[in-house]
């Protein structure tokens, strides 16, 4: 593993455990993301994103989930290998997300400003007076404007712009080196997303921190990240630098994602749409998991997964019609 | 803040009047109540004359009006037993009741949410089934039963603690735990619910992304948000003390309002039954009052808004 | 709980067994008093007598005979109060529901006052006034009852009514009434029985109490409440008396919740947040 790669994710593997079978939610994704860049994770609902954010930092939510493969190296450590305790250490410092609902991530009792303290105090320590101005400190870095009167205040007393904006602020207060950010603008006002992504970007900038950005909309990812990998029924089918995924998208799906983003420019018509559903997760076939939806399928594509193939240097696909290249 | 109280005093003298007036109803349902209060040898005149004497006379409206006029200037009938203003019987009672019922809460709360969050911890495995199965046995055990039974073993067979009557702290030890019993298990099975829905909460998956401990992620963040809906129903288990303290008064002899309730209806002493009630009432409605005022304390989201 | 809890179901059937032959079953005639033969403990232990199997009270009648029989009333009065008190909560929680508006409010405002108060002293009062017996004593529980129905019901018409065949109904010129007794009582169903199982335990519980109380039905009928209350002034030497029934009804309602847990599981474990 390189020096400039801080978060590596070889074969990873989630699976829940139902009484009705197995739902193989996250079945195999890896990806690299190196210091410094911001990596866009796109697909559809149900495909599996959040659980793989879910997985690295270990949080799987309780009902008969569990990793059951694969890696996931912080600066060449596997967390996995890794004991509760020292995982509870790496989170919040070296490792840290913002959920994507700011209505629900807050707890509606304490203040932001013990919100705040919290995450503080667990890399400094000292005592409620020493924190606070840190604490002012941590909500002016994210814009909000007279952040002396919001420390006192309780979340449902804030807009959810400003809301996710403190979020952002606990997840920062112990410089991580990787942030995950699970479609932290899905829930606020389209006014008010592009806002926020220009202060994350800011953000990361400023620390140099690396930023899995997690999302199903192509605009954001346009915006934002360096490079985007792209997610179907539980696995990474295509992963490259953005420019050249945009223009020349490799993966049958990734062509019919991008097909089907209305445009601006040119004339207005029917939208285009991706014939079929998903697979069901607890029944998946044993080629490629989007072979019943394409047109370009045949029976190799049905009964083996794809192999990866490299399109350009950084960019590669699973997909059987670019062998021959 | 101001405002809510004013509402909710408003909507509690509401009440009241309601309660009031369901009593008078009840008490006229068949017949006139002063047969419910004569001898069995009675004769016309004494039937007329205590009818007279009690304002039992007259068109419904005016009867109504009598109560309440009654009612406002704190006399609400005289105890035919006891032949004493029916208030002052309850008002002289009322301390003693009062001294149990904190205690019963006190026990509840102490076994019962700690039992709570541990069998929420431990949801599906043995501790969480020993908990429920402990908690269905606290329901179903009737407690006039269960006082008995404690009165029998504690008292008579080993003769640690006294078998009645008011006293010292030995004396209140079976009646509160006979009180609280019901109550313990209510307070398991509301706070581990509670505590289920909340672990799930996204703001707990972000005390965890912030790294804290998870006893403090369990006991303050989770525990802070869950004893919330338990709370509210303060004003419920209240009520219900109030009403377990009738049989749990009267097993233990306890000179308290619920033994006062319990002579009322056996010795069929309307008019003191009807103030009991009455007065009952009040104090319910109080508590309530005073639960309503402190969960907009507890939950911000309802004090600012 | 997968399995069928199997000690409670048998507890329940052995109870209505109990209930329903009652004659056939019992050795003597609960209320005939022999009073040679009062306060004898059960027949395993010293003193006891064969032809008494749990014993005898104070005035020399079975325990075994009072008990059988005493499940009747606990069983008749369960199954009236909850059809009484049900019913009523039904039918007020599906009108508040479906017509809304004023009605709705002033119903719903009943149903908190009847959550404020407690039902037993309303009880009581009934008990003193209407004098003790059976109607009285439906009457009392079904007090205690019918605002829990009438709540959850509503909460669920007002679900309903959203949905189409409701509005088709309205299209199809159904008359109010008509769509909620055809339409909207069906569906609802579902919800009161489970309403029903989460109450029986509640129901034997306040019957015991309301006779333990002297207000339930009058002696000489044996209840099992008033069976314990007889036996309190004996407890000393005679604990036989008042621990037997006592743990009939223990056992009894710890069964019925029991299965009733297992029961709404099976028929749907989303019915647990009821």
């Amino acid at each position: 593993m390189s020096s400039d790669t801080v978060l590596e994710v070889r074969d990873l593997a989630t699976h829940f455990h139902l009484r009705r079978g197995i739902v193989k939610a996250v079945d195999g994704v890896s990806f690299t993301l190196k210091r410094g860049e911001v990596l866009g994770l796109v697909g559809e609902s149900g495909c599996g994103k959040s659980l793989t954010a879910l997985s690295i930092m270990r949080l799987l939510p309780k009902g008969g989930a569990r990793t059951v493969r694969g890696q996931i190296l912080l600066d060449g450590e596997d967390l996995l290998a890794r004991s509760p305790r020292e995982m509870r250490d790496l989170r919040g410092s070296k490792i840290s997300m913002i959920l994507q609902d700011p209505q629900t991530s807050l707890n509606p009792v304490f203040t932001i400003g013990e919100q705040l303290r919290e995450a503080i105090y667990r890399r400094t320590g000292g005592s409620k007076a020493e924190i606070m101005p840190e604490a002012v400190e941590a909500l002016r870095r994210v814009e909000i404007a007279a952040p002396e009167s919001r420390i006192g205040q309780y979340p449902h007393q804030m807009s959810g712009g400003m809301k996710q904006r403190v979020v952002g602020a606990i997840a920062m207060c112990g410089a991580p080196q990787v942030l995950i950010a699970d479609e932290p603008t899905t829930a606020l006002d389209v006014t008010i997303q592009l806002q926020y992504l220009k202060l994350l970007q800011r953000l990361q900038r400023e620390t140099g921190m690396a930023i899995l950005f997690i999302t199903h909309d192509f605009g954001v990812v346009a915006r934002l990240c360096d490079r985007v990998a792209v997610m179907y029924a539980g696995r990474i089918v295509e992963c490259g630098p953005v420019a050249r995924v945009f223009e020349r998208p490799a993966h049958p799906y990734t062509k019919a994602l991008i097909a089907s983003v209305p445009k601006m420019t040119g004339a207005a018509g029917r939208l285009t749409t991706i014939e079929g559903q998903p697979p069901s997760l607890l029944d998946l076939p044993p080629g490629c998991r989007f072979a019943p939806r394409c047109a370009a399928a045949d029976d190799r594509c049905r009964e083996s997964y794809p192999s990866s193939f490299d399109i350009e240097t950084d960019h590669t696909a699973d997909c059987w019609r670019l062998e021959a290249r | 803040m101001g405002r809510f109280i004013a509402r909710r005093l408003l909507q509690g003298i509401v009440l009241l009047f309601l309660v009031a007036s369901v009593v008078f109803v009840l008490g006229r349902l068949t017949g006139n109540p002063a047969d419910l209060m004569l001898p069995e040898d009675a004769t016309a005149e004494d039937r007329a004359r205590l009818i007279a004497s009690l304002g039992l006379d007259g068109p419904m409206h005016i009867q109504f009006a009598r109560f309440v006029g009654n009612a406002l200037q704190g006399d609400l009938g005289t105890s035919i037993r006891m032949r004493q203003p029916a208030v002052d019987a309850f008002l002289s009672r009322l301390p003693n009741t009062l001294a149990l019922i904190p205690w019963a809460l006190l026990l509840a709360m102490a076994v019962g949410i700690p039992l709570g969050v541990v069998a929420a911890l431990n949801r599906g495995r043995f501790l969480d089934r020993a908990a429920g199965t402990a908690a269905v046995l606290g329901i179903a055990t009737p407690n006039f039963w269960l006082g008995i039974m404690l009165i029998f073993f504690f008292s008579v067979e080993l003769g640690w603690l006294p078998s009645g009557r008011m006293g010292g702290p030995e004396h209140y030890v079976l009646p509160v735990i006979t009180l609280g019993t019901f109550l313990t298990a209510g307070f398991m099975r509301l706070t581990r619910s509670s505590m289920l829905d909340v672990m799930e909460s996204e703001y707990v998956k972000l005390a965890r992304i912030k790294g804290l401990s998870e006893t403090i992620v369990i006991w303050k963040h989770c525990l802070r948000n869950a004893l919330i809906p338990v709370l509210t129903l303060w004003g419920v288990f209240v009520g219900n003390l109030i009403t377990g303290a009738i049989v749990t008064e009267t097993v233990f002899a306890w000179p308290g309002v619920g033994r006062l309730t319990y002579e009322a209806v056996i010795y069929r002493d309307f008019p003191l039954l009807q103030a009991v009630v009455i007065m009952k009432s009040i104090l319910i409605l109080s508590v309530n009052l005073v639960v309503d005022i402190l969960y907009a304390y507890v939950d911000p989201r309802i004090r600012y808004s | 709980m997968r399995r069928m809890p199997w000690i409670p179901a048998v507890i329940i059937a052995v109870i209505v067994a109990m209930a329903l032959l009652a004659p056939l079953l019992a050795p003597h005639d609960p209320i005939d008093q022999t009073l040679k033969d009062k306060l004898l403990p059960p027949y395993w232990m010293d003193g006891g007598d064969s032809k008494y199997i749990l014993g005898t009270d104070a005035f020399g009648r079975d325990i075994l005979s009072r008990l059988i029989y005493g499940a009747r009333v606990s069983l008749i009065v369960a199954l009236l109060a909850l059809t009484a008190g049900g019913g009523v909560g039904l039918l007020i929680g599906i009108v508040a529901g479906y017509l809304g508006g004023f009605v709705e409010s002033v119903l719903m405002r009943l149903v908190d006052a009847a959550f404020t108060f407690p039902a037993i002293l309303f009880a009581l009062l009934l008990a003193v006034t209407m004098g003790q017996g059976l109607g009285t004593l439906v009457i009392a529980i079904s007090l205690l009852l019918w605002a829990s129905f009438a709540r959850v019901i509503r909460g669920e018409v007002l679900t309903l009514k959203q949905r189409d065949f409701v509005a088709l109904a309205k299209v199809r010129g159904c008359s109010t009434p008509r769509i909620m007794l055809t339409h909207i009582l069906p569906n609802v169903l579902n919800t009161f029985m489970v309403l029903v199982t989460l109450n029986i335990g509640v129901v034997i519980i306040a019957e015991a109490s309301l006779s333990f109380l002297g207000a339930g039905i009058p002696p000489p009928t044996p209840t099992w409440g008033l069976m314990v209350s007889e036996g309190r002034g004996r407890i000393a030497d005679a604990w036989w008396v008042s621990l037997i029934p006592g743990i009939a009804i223990t056992l009894l309602v710890l069964s019925v919740n029991l299965f009733g847990d297992w029961l709404r599981d099976r028929l749907d474990p989303r019915l647990r947040q009821l």
